[in-house]
C-alpha cells in the first residue's frame, strides 16, 4: 500500500509483544526517546494466545512508573491491530506522533525535571 | 532424453518426482507435502504467479482471517523450497508412460523476463506506458503491460503480457512501432516516443505531415468509433520535441573510419534511411546528391504548404549529425561514375535516385511555350527558381503530383486552375484529403476529360483540345477503363498547361554499367536483399518500386542497410529475412466508451492564397495526450522498450520464445481450480450493463485493503459508499438453465462473510442476502451464519431474484421479491453483489482430453465412489474444485490426500530426486571480535530514488564494529551473494547486516548465503529501509535517508551482539500410531503402510469398521459393506500394520518424532507401549440419541441410522407404510449444539430415495430448515423432488409438534410458504439426528490437544491446516473432526497421512534456534514461566530449576519477559540486544541536543 506515515516512527521487531519487557520501555525513556508504543495483534487473536494481553498489562504498569517519575504516561501506548490493517497502522503512527509532538521533547532529554504530576498523588503529598 | 533411456534399460523404473498442475492453494499444499516428504515437485501454472483464487480473497470464513496473510507464508515456502520448481506461463501438452514413470511435455509461453535476474523491484512497471485491466483486481483497477499479478506474487518477478503485434505496426511498411509511441504519448513521454519512432523512421516530422498512414486504415479503434489519429500524433511529438529539444541522450556519431566506406546515391528518404542505418553501425557513409540540398522528392516534390522546408531540414540535420557526409550538386552518371566511386574506395553503393522526370504525354503541341512538366515544375518552384505561369492554368493528371501542381499554381497567383482527369473522382490516385483541399482552394476539377492535343498560337499555349470519356469495364489496375466518346471534342482555354501524369527515371547511364531497367522504367533488384544485377550495388525507393510513398522508401532504406552491412561483413544476405505472415492482434474483448477522434485544424482557405504557409496545423499537447489514450493497446505490450531501459538487472528480453520442457515424473496431481461463473449468461441481472451489479469476487477485491479502492467500500458507478447492499445467491449454481444444476458449496458462506465485512467497513450498512437455502454445512459455519444475523444484523430473505432493473439516474437497483405478506415487493439497493458459483477453469476440458482422464457432465474430474482424489487414470490424482465445488480447507485436505496417493505410488523412490544442499562447516566465531559487514540495497530505484543510498553506505562505515560496507543495485542478486561471501572471507566479517527490504521474504535467502560462507545463519540482521523508508516516506527523501541511517545503526548495534545459535538434531521414530479403527483410521493406517511406514492401529471395540458397519447403501449406488470388508481385509493382511483391537489408550508422552503411548488391551488387560513418531486421532463420532419428538417413547419414531439398518436387515417392510415423515436438524443447529451436522440432509434423501425405490408411491414428507445438499449432492435432491418426495420448510422458532397414537404419529407443522399449519399423519417418523463426536475427552487431555465447545477436535488453522493439531506430530481425521461423508473421510484420512509423512520421511528434525533458554543458576523455580507459557513447555526439574525443551518451545518469549529473575532469555531477542537497539536509536536524539 506504501501509505505515508511520519518518518520519526521506527520499528523494533519482536516475535510477540509478549516478549517486550518493562525494562525495554524504561531503557528507551532513559535514553531520551520521546514516545514508545507497542503494536500488538488484535485482542483474542494472539498467535501465542495471551502475549498481547501480557504486553498490555506491562504497558499499564510502566505508565504508572512513568507517572511516578514525572514523565507523562501518555508517552507510552499500546495499540492492537492486525497485519492486514495498513490504514490503521498509519493512523496510529500519526496519532502517536501528534501526541508526542504536543508533549514536546522528553524531560529526560531536556533535563527540565518533572513534566507531569499526578494530581491525586501529588495532592496527597502536599 | 533421460526418461526414455531409463525406460529402455530398466522397464518401469519409478521416478521420485511429481508433477502438480495448478498453483493455487491446492497445488501449493500438495507440492509442500510432497517436497517435505522427500519428493521432487514441478508445479506447472498457467498464469504468471502461483497463489490462485485464494490470493484474490479479502478475508476467509468462518474466522475472518486475512486471506493473503495466511497464504503468503505458504507462497514463500513454495518459492524457497529447494525441491519445488515453479514453472509459470505453462501448460501440460501431453503425457506418456505409466504410473511411476511418466514423461510429460510442458509448453511454456514466454514471460519475456529472466526469472534468474528479475528481483521484482517494479521499476519497469513504473515506466511502462500501457495500462491494462488487472485480472487480479477483476478489472476494477489497471495494471501495466509489464506487471506483477499482485504484490506478493510468487515467483517474485514481473511478466509481460504480449499478444500478436497490432495491425498498425504490421501494416506500416517500415513497421514503425505505432502502438508504442502512441502509448508513450499517452503517458506524456514525448522524448521517448520520438526516439521510438526514429528507430524505424528517421523522418518523423516529415512523415507526420505527408504520410498516407495505412496504419490508421487498419486501426481496430475504427470498429468502435474512429481510428486513432496515429499520424497527427507522430507529427505532434516530432514538432513538440523540435520546439522543446532535449539535451540528454542526443544520438552520438559512432563512425569507425577503419570500416569500409559506403556511397549512397540520392539523398531521398531511402538513401537517408540507409545512410543512417549504416552510420549507426559505424560505417563511414557519403551521400551524393544531384540537387543543391538533401531530401529528394521531399525537397523537390512536396510543396512547402504541405511540409515547410525547415522542418525537412530539421529531420535531415538529425540524420547527418551521425557523421554522414553529404555531397550536393553531384550527379552520378554525369559528374562521377559508379566506377569512380569504387575507385574512391566505396565498397558498397546504394542507389536511391528516385524517379526524377515526368512521364511524357504523347500528344501534339507539347513543345509550345507554356507547357510545363509536373515534377520539373514543382522542383523549380520548390528550389526557388523563377517560374512563370499564366492566369489560367490547366493541370493534366489525377495523382498527388497533379494536385500539388494545381495547388502550387493557385498559390503562385493563377486566377483560375483547372484539373483535367480522364476518369472520375473515385478513380483518382491522389489522396482524398488533398483533392478536397484543392477544391477548397478554388481548383476546378474536370472529370472524364482526355487531352487530344495542345493548341498554341505564336508558339505559346492557348488551350487544350479535349474529348469526353466514359467509363468501361475495369482494366488490369482494377479501375474502370476510360473510353473516348466519338465526336465529343471540345476546347479548354489555358495559358499554362502542366502535365502530371506520372514519373519516370532519369538513368540514361544505367545500361552502360550493366543495370537494365524494366519496361516500367524501374530498376530490378532481388526483392529480399535489394541487390541489383551488379554485385555490391543495391537500390531502393521509387527507382525500384515506382512512384510510391516516403514510408515505403524508408522501409527499403532499412533493408538496404541490413544487406550492405551483411555484404561488407561477408555474411549471407538472405538468411532469416523471409517476412513471416503475422496475424495482427484483434481489438481487446471488452467494452470501450465511444470517444471521437481529435480533429486537426487547418489554415483558413482565405489565408492560403499568395503564400506557401503550412495548411495543416499540429494538435495541442492536451489533444495529443487525450487522443493517444484512445488507443486500445491491441498488442498489450507495445514493445516501447522503456522497461528494458529501466531494468537495472537486465532481466527483460522481448525476444523470448516459447519453450518446450520434458519432465520425468512418477505421478501427476491436477489442481487446475475454478473460475467464477460468468453472470453475463444470466442476462436478467444486468451484469455488464448496470455499473452497480458486481460479482462476489469483485466485492472481495473492493473489500481488500490492497484492492482497487484501498479497502474503502465504494460502488463502481460514482464511488459513493453504498448504504444498502443486496446479495443474490445461486447465480450459476443450482440452475439447470445454464447447465449448472449443482451447488457451488461456498457462496452462502462467502456472501455471509462479505456482508459482515461490508458492515464492518461501513457502519450502518444494511445487508440483505436473497437465498434458496443457506448452506452453512462446514465446521463452525452455522455459528458464523447465526452471528451474521444476530450480531451484525445481516438480513436473510428466502427467494431468488430473477431480474434486476436500474434507475438510470441514481444507478440504484430495483429488486422485486415475494414479501412475507405474500405480495410482490420492490426494494431499492445501492449495490447488488451476485454470488457467482464455481465453474471449472478454462482449459480444464482440453487438459483432461490431453491426459485422457474422464470428466463429469459439468466438467469436474470424474472420481469414483470411495476413491476420492483418484482420476480415471492410474497415477493421476485430482484435488480442489477440479474434483467438485468445495471450500479452502476441503481443497487443502484433498491436495494432501492426493499427495498421499502419490507417495503410496512412489514409496520405493522417496528421497531419490531431492538434493540436500551441502554447506561448509561453520566457522567458530566465539573468540572473534564482532566484525560487521553492511550491505545497503538500492533495489533498482525502489530505495535509491528516495533514500540517498551512497550516504547510508558511507555512514555505515562510521558505526562501531562495522569493518565493511557497500551499496548494491540489488543486494538479493546472485552476484551480490558472491560479494557477501567474499566480504566474509576477505574482510573477516563475522556478522552481516543487509539494509534492504523485508525479512519476511528475504531473510531466508541471506541466511543461506551466510551458511554458504561458513557462518551460523543467526549472525544475520536486516534493516528494512524499503518498506519502512523509501516506500512510506517517498515525499520526504531527507527524512527517509536519516531514518535509513537510524535503522542501519540499530541493526549494526544488534548485530554486534548476535550469537551463533545451535539447532539440535533429534532422530525420528518411524512408526505411526492411529487411534480409531473406523473408516478414517483404517484408511490412514493403510496409507501409512502403503508408503512403507510401520503402523499401530488401536481400536477400542473388538472389531474394526466403526460407524461404517451401519451404512448399508450409498447415494452413488456403491455397496459400502463390500468396500468395508475389503478394507478390513487389506488392513488385517498388511504386514506393516499392527492391529490392536479391544484396546484403550491409557498414557502418552513425548514430542513430535518421539512419542510413546501406552495401550491397555482387554480382556486380559495387558499393557503395551507403542513408540511412534506421529499419531493420527480418528476416534470417530456417533449419532445423537434424540430426546425430542417422542423418540424412545413411541415405537414409530426412529432415527435415520435405525431406518437404514431396518431396511437393510429386512426388519421393516416399506410396503406396509403409507406415509413416512422425516424431520431434519434433530439435535443440530440448536442452542445447545449450534453446529450443522452437514450430512443429515443427504442421508435423509438417500433413505427417501431408497424407500421410493422399494415402494414408488410411498408418501414421504421431509420437514427441513435448509436442505444442505452441497456440491454435487444437489443432483440427488433434485431427483428426490422429481420422484415426488415432498419437502416442507419449518421455522426453527416453530418446530414441528409430534403426537403419538397406537400405530401412528401425528405431526403438526407450520408451513411458512403456504402460511398455514399442516397436520400429517405418518406410519413412521424418522429423525435426522445430529452426528456428534465420540467420547474423546480423556484422550484429548492425554494428548494435550484442543477441542471445540462441542467436543470435536480443533485443528490448528481452520483453512490451511485442517488436519493438524496445534501440537506438532499429531493429526486428525474422520467424524471426530467434524461430520462428513465417506468420501470426505477417506480424503481427510489420506491427508492426515500425507501431513504425517512430512515428518516420518525425515531421519531427524532440527529443533532449537530462536527458543528460550534458562540460566539454572539464576532460576528460583517460581513457576511464573510455567504459567506464562502458552504451550506448557517449561517444567521444574528434579534439581529445582526450570527446563525449557528446545524441541517444544515456539519462541514467543513470553516467559523471558515474565521471569522476575531474568533467568530466561529468548535467543536472538535477548534483553541486551533489544536494549542495544533502543540505545542505538536514542543515540542520535541525545546527540541532537
Amino acid at each position: 500500500m506504501r501509505r505515508s506515515y511520519p518518518a520519526n516512527v521506527k520499528l523494533i521487531r519482536v516475535p510477540c509483544t509478549g516478549r517486550v519487557d518493562e525494562v525495554h520501555f524504561l531503557k528507551a525513556f532513559e535514553q531520551g526517546i520521546d514516545g514508545v508504543y507497542v503494536a500488538g495483534c488484535l485482542e483474542g487473536e494472539c498467535h501465542f494466545l495471551r502475549g498481547n494481553l501480557r504486553a498490555k498489562k506491562r504497558v499499564g504498569h510502566v505508565k504508572r512508573i512513568l507517572t511516578a517519575l514525572g514523565i507523562n504516561p501518555e508517552r507510552l501506548q499500546m495499540y492492537n491491530l492486525s497485519a492486514a490493517m495498513g490504514g490503521r497502522f498509519v493512523e496510529i503512527a500519526q496519532e502517536m506522533t501528534e501526541k508526542v509532538r504536543a508533549l514536546g521533547p522528553s524531560p529526560v532529554k531536556t533535563g527540565q525535571g518533572r513534566e507531569f504530576i499526578e494530581e491525586q498523588g501529588e495532592g496527597k503529598k502536599r | 532424453m533421460a526418461g526414455k533411456r531409463k525406460r529402455e534399460a530398466g522397464g518401469a523404473k519409478k521416478v521420485g518426482a511429481v508433477l502438480v498442475v495448478g498453483g493455487g492453494i491446492g497445488g501449493m499444499q500438495a507440492s509442500l507435502d510432497l517436497a517435505n516428504a522427500g519428493y521432487k515437485v514441478y508445479v506447472v501454472e498457467r498464469s504468471t504467479a502461483i497463489g490462485g483464487r485464494m490470493a484474490q480473497l479479502d478475508k476467509t470464513f468462518p474466522t475472518n482471517d486475512c486471506s493473503m496473510c495466511t497464504l503468503s507464508p505458504k507462497l514463500i515456502e513454495v518459492d524457497k523450497h529447494l525441491s519445488i520448481d515453479i514453472i509459470t506461463n505453462a501448460e501440460v501438452e501431453s503425457l506418456e508412460g505409466e504410473p511411476g514413470n511418466f514423461q510429460v511435455r510442458v509448453s511454456k509461453q514466454p514471460r519475456f523476463i529472466d526469472l534468474e535476474e528479475c528481483n521484482g523491484c517494479g521499476d519497469c512497471m513504473e515506466v511502462c506506458p500501457v495500462a491494462l485491466p488487472s485480472e487480479f483486481e477483476e478489472g476494477l483497477a489497471d495494471r501495466k503491460a509489464v506487471f506483477k499479478a499482485y504484490p506478493q506474487a510468487t515467483p517474485n518477478a514481473v511478466a509481460i503480457s504480449k499478444l500478436n503485434r497490432p495491425p498498425c505496426v504490421l501494416t506500416c511498411p517500415a513497421n514503425v512501432n505505432c502502438q508504442g509511441y502512441v502509448a508513450l504519448i499517452a503517458a506524456g513521454k514525448f522524448k521517448e516516443a520520438l526516439d521510438l519512432i526514429r528507430e524505424r523512421n528517421p523522418l518523423p516530422s516529415v512523415c507526420g505531415r505527408i504520410c498516407h498512414h495505412p496504419c490508421e486504415a487498419v486501426c481496430n479503434r475504427g470498429e468502435i468509433d474512429e481510428p486513432v489519429a496515429i499520424n497527427p500524433l507522430k507529427r505532434f511529438v516530432a514538432d513538440y520535441m523540435r520546439v522543446h529539444p532535449s539535451e540528454e541522450e542526443e544520438e552520438k556519431p559512432v563512425i569507425d573510419p577503419a570500416k569500409p566506406r559506403v556511397a549512397i546515391v540520392g539523398a531521398g528518404p531511402a538513401g537517408l534511411t540507409a545512410a543512417r542505418g549504416l552510420a549507426l553501425l559505424g560505417y563511414p557513409v557519403t551521400i551524393f546528391e544531384a540537387l543543391p540540398g538533401a531530401g529528394g522528392m521531399l525537397l523537390a516534390g512536396v510543396p512547402p504548404y504541405r511540409m515547410p522546408k525547415d522542418i525537412l531540414g530539421h529531420d535531415i540535420e538529425k540524420i547527418l549529425k551521425l557523421g554522414i557526409e553529404l555531397r550536393t550538386n553531384v550527379r552520378i552518371g554525369k559528374d562521377l561514375s559508379l566506377e569512380d566511386l569504387r575507385r574512391d574506395g566505396y565498397q558498397a553503393i546504394f542507389l536511391g535516385v528516385g524517379l526524377q522526370r515526368s512521364m511524357n504525354l504523347p500528344i501534339a503541341g507539347m513543345d509550345f511555350e507554356g507547357v510545363l512538366w509536373g515534377i520539373e515544375f514543382l522542383r523549380s518552384v520548390n528550389l526557388g527558381k523563377e517560374v512563370r505561369i499564366a492566369p489560367r492554368v490547366a493541370v493534366i493528371g489525377g495523382g498527388n503530383t497533379a494536385i500539388d501542381a494545381a495547388r502550387t499554381a493557385a498559390r503562385m497567383g493563377a486566377e483560375e486552375v483547372l484539373l483535367l482527369y480522364r476518369r472520375t473522382r473515385v478513380e483518382m490516385p491522389a489522396s482524398f484529403e488533398e483533392v478536397e483541399a484543392a477544391e477548397a482552394e478554388g481548383v476546378t476539377l474536370h472529370f472524364l476529360v482526355d487531352p487530344v492535343r495542345i493548341m498554341g498560337e505564336g508558339g505559346k499555349v492557348k488551350g487544350i483540345e479535349c474529348r469526353k470519356m466514359r467509363l468501361g469495364e475495369p482494366d488490369e489496375s482494377g479501375r474502370k477503363r476510360p473510353i473516348p466518346i466519338e465526336g465529343s471534342e471540345f476546347l479548354i482555354e489555358a495559358g499554362s498547361v502542366i502535365v502530371a501524369i506520372g514519373q519516370a527515371p532519369d538513368l540514361a547511364w544505367a545500361e552502360d554499367v550493366g543495370l537494365q531497367l524494366t519496361a516500367q522504367g524501374t530498376l530490378p533488384v532481388d526483392p529480399l536483399t535489394l541487390e541489383t544485377a551488379v554485385k555490391g550495388v543495391f537500390a531502393g525507393g521509387d527507382i525500384v518500386l515506382g512512384p510510391r510513398y516516403a514510408i515505403e522508401a524508408i522501409a527499403q532504406g532499412h533493408e538496404a542497410a541490413i544487406s550492405i552491412n551483411r555484404y561488407l561483413r561477408g555474411d549471407d544476405l538472405r538468411a532469416d529475412r523471409e517476412k513471416k505472415e503475422m496475424e495482427p492482434a484483434l481489438a481487446p474483448e471488452r467494452e470501450f466508451e465511444r470517444q471521437p477522434r481529435a480533429k486537426t485544424s487547418k489554415l483558413p482557405v482565405r489565408e492560403r492564397r499568395g503564400n506557401f504557409h503550412e495548411v495543416e496545423l499540429t494538435i495541442s499537447e492536451q489533444e495529443a495526450v487525450a487522443e493517444a489514450k484512445r488507443c486500445l493497446n491491441c498488442g498489450l505490450c507495445s514493445e516501447c522498450l522503456q522497461c528494458v531501459a529501466a531494468c537495472g538487472a537486465q532481466a527483460i528480453d522481448h525476444y523470448m520464445l516459447p519453450e518446450e520442457i520434458v519432465l520425468d515424473v512418477g505421478a501427476v496431481i491436477l489442481t487446475p481450480g475454478y473460475e467464477p461463473f460468468d453472470p453475463r449468461l444470466k442476462g436478467g441481472y444486468g451484469y455488464g450493463r448496470f455499473d452497480n451489479v458486481i460479482t462476489g469476487m469483485e466485492f472481495e477485491r473492493i473489500l481488500s485493503a490492497s484492492g482497487p479502492y484501498q479497502g474503502h467500500v465504494h460502488r463502481p458507478s460514482d464511488g459513493q459508499e453504498p448504504k444498502k447492499v443486496a446479495w443474490i445467491q445461486c447465480v450459476g449454481s443450482r440452475d439447470v438453465t445454464v447447465g449448472r444444476d449443482y451447488c457451488s458449496s461456498v457462496c452462502c458462506m462467502y456472501a455471509t462473510k462479505e456482508a459482515i465485512m461490508a458492515i464492518d467497513h461501513v457502519p450502518g450498512l444494511e445487508a440483505t442476502i436473497f437465498y434458496n437455502d443457506i448452506r452453512a454445512h462446514g465446521k463452525g459455519f452455522e455459528y458464523y451464519y447465526e452471528s451474521a444475523k444476530n450480531n451484525y444484523g445481516v438480513r436473510y430473505r428466502r427467494g431468488i431474484i430473477s431480474t434486476i432493473t436500474e434507475d438510470p439516474k441514481t444507478k440504484n437497483l430495483r429488486l422485486r421479491y415475494l414479501a412475507d405478506n405474500g405480495r410482490i415487493k420492490e426494494e431499492k439497493f445501492n449495490l447488488v453483489v451476485l454470488s457467482t458459483g464455481l465453474v471449472p477453469s478454462p482449459g480444464t476440458k482440453e487438459l483432461a482430453e490431453r491426459l485422457e482422464i474422464g470428466l463429469d457432465r459439468f466438467g469436474f474430474a470424474a472420481t469414483g465412489s470411495f476413491l476420492p482424489n483418484r482420476s480415471s487414470q492410474p497415477g493421476i490424482y485430482a484435488a480442489g474444485v477440479f474434483e467438485k465445488p468445495m471450500d479452502i480447507p476441503e481443497t487443502v485436505m484433498g491436495a494432501s490426500s492426493a499427495a498421499a496417493l502419490a507417495m503410496e505410488e512412489l514409496a520405493d523412490v522417496r528421497g531419490t530426486m531431492v538434493v540436500e544442499k551441502q554447506y561448509p562447516p561453520e566457522r567458530d566465531v566465539k573468540d572473534e571480535e564482532p566484525r560487521v559487514g553492511v550491505f545497503v540495497c538500492r533495489c533498482g530505484t525502489n530505495i535509491a530514488r528516495v533514500v540517498d543510498v551512497p550516504s547510508v553506505a558511507e555512514y555505515s562505515k562510521t558505526l562501531p564494529n562495522v569493518v565493511y560496507a557497500e551499496e548494491n543495485i540489488y543486494t538479493c542478486s546472485t552476484d551480490t551473494q558472491a560479494r557477501i561471501i567474499n566480504a566474509i572471507k576477505e574482510h573477516g566479517v563475522n556478522r552481516v547486516v543487509v539494509a534492504s527490504c523485508t525479512p519476511r521474504t528475504h531473510e531466508p535467502l541471506f541466511q543461506d548465503t551466510l551458511r554458504e560462507a561458513g557462518l551460523n545463519k543467526y549472525l544475520f540482521e536486516m534493516a528494512n529501509i524499503r518498506d519502512q523508508c523509501s516506500w512510506v516516506h517517498a515525499t520526504h527523501p531527507q527524512e527517509a535517508t536519516e531514518k535509513a541511517k537510524d535503522l542501519v545503526r540499530m541493526a549494526a548495534a544488534n548485530a554486534a551482539l548476535l550469537e551463533p545459535l545451535e539447532r539440535q538434531r533429534i532422530s525420528i521414530r518411524k512408526r505411526a500410531l492411529v487411534i480409531g479403527g473406523g473408516l478414517a483410521g483404517m484408511t490412514a493406517a493403510l496409507s501409512f503402510a502403503e508408503q512403507g511406514f510401520e503402523v499401530s492401529l488401536v481400536e477400542r471395540e473388538v472389531e474394526l469398521g466403526g460407524n461404517m458397519r451401519h451404512i448399508h447403501y450409498a447415494l452413488s449406488g456403491q455397496d459400502p459393506q463390500a468396500f468395508l470388508q475389503e478394507l478390513i481385509g487389506k488392513v488385517m493382511a498388511h504386514p506393516s500394520i499392527q492391529v490392536i483391537t479391544n484396546a484403550e489408550v491409557v498414557d502418552h508422552e513425548g514430542i513430535q518424532g518421539n512419542f510413546s503411548t501406552g495401550v491397555m488391551i482387554a480382556p486380559a488387560m495387558t499393557y503395551r507401549r507403542v513408540e511412534h513418531g506421529v499419531a493420527v486421532l480418528a476416534t470417530g463420532g456417533e449419532e445423537y440419541k434424540p430426546t425430542e419428538y417422542l423418540y424412545g417413547q413411541h415405537p414409530r419414531v426412529i432415527t435415520q441410522m435405525e431406518l437404514e439398518g431396518r431396511i437393510a436387515r429386512g426388519e421393516l417392510d416399506p410396503k406396509e407404510l403409507g406415509r413416512v415423515v422425516m424431520i431434519q436438524c434433530v439435535g443440530a443447529r440448536t442452542k445447545e449444539r449450534p453446529s450443522c451436522s452437514r450430512i443429515c440432509c443427504a442421508i435423509a434423501i438417500k433413505n427417501a430415495l431408497k424407500l421410493k425405490e422399494l415402494v414408488p408411491d410411498l408418501d414421504i414428507h421431509v420437514l427441513y430448515r435448509d436442505i444442505r445438499t452441497y456440491g454435487l449432492l444437489e443432483q440427488y435432491y433434485t431427483r428426490a423432488r422429481g420422484q415426488g418426495v415432498s419437502f416442507t420448510r419449518y421455522l426453527p422458532e416453530r418446530r414441528p409438534k409430534v403426537q403419538g397414537a397406537d400405530e401412528r404419529v401425528t405431526i403438526k407443522v407450520w408451513d411458512d410458504a403456504l402460511r398455514r399449519n399442516l397436520i400429517i399423519e405418518a406410519d413412521l417418523l424418522v429423525l435426522s439426528a445430529a452426528i456428534i463426536p465420540g467420547e474423546n475427552e480423556e484422550l484429548a487431555a492425554m494428548f494435550k490437544v484442543q477441542r471445540t465447545l462441542e467436543g470435536a477436535y480443533l485443528e490448528v488453522h481452520m483453512k490451511l491446516r485442517p488436519v493438524d493439531f496445534a501440537r506438532e506430530g499429531l493429526y486428525m481425521c474422520g467424524l471426530a473432526h467434524a461430520p462428513k461423508l465417506m468420501d470426505e473421510t477417506i480424503s481427510q484420512a489420506q491427508a492426515a497421512v500425507a501431513r504425517a509423512a512430512t515428518l516420518l520421511a525425515k531421519d531427524e528434525i532440527e529443533v532449537g534456534g530462536v527458543v528460550a533458554r534458562v540460566d539454572s543458576e539464576l532460576c528460583a523455580a517460581c513457576l511464573i514461566c510455567v504459567r506464562a507459557c502458552p504451550y506448557a513447555v517449561p517444567v521444574i526439574c528434579q534439581d529445582g530449576y526450570s527446563v525449557i525443551d528446545p524441541a517444544k518451545c515456539q519462541g514467543c518469549g513470553n516467559c523471558a519477559a515474565e521471569c522476575p529473575q531474568r533467568a530466561i532469555q529468548l535467543q536472538h531477542y535477548r534483553d541486551v540486544q533489544l536494549i542495544a537497539k533502543v540505545t542505538a536509536l536514542a543515540q542520535e536524539q541525545m546527540n541532537a541536543i
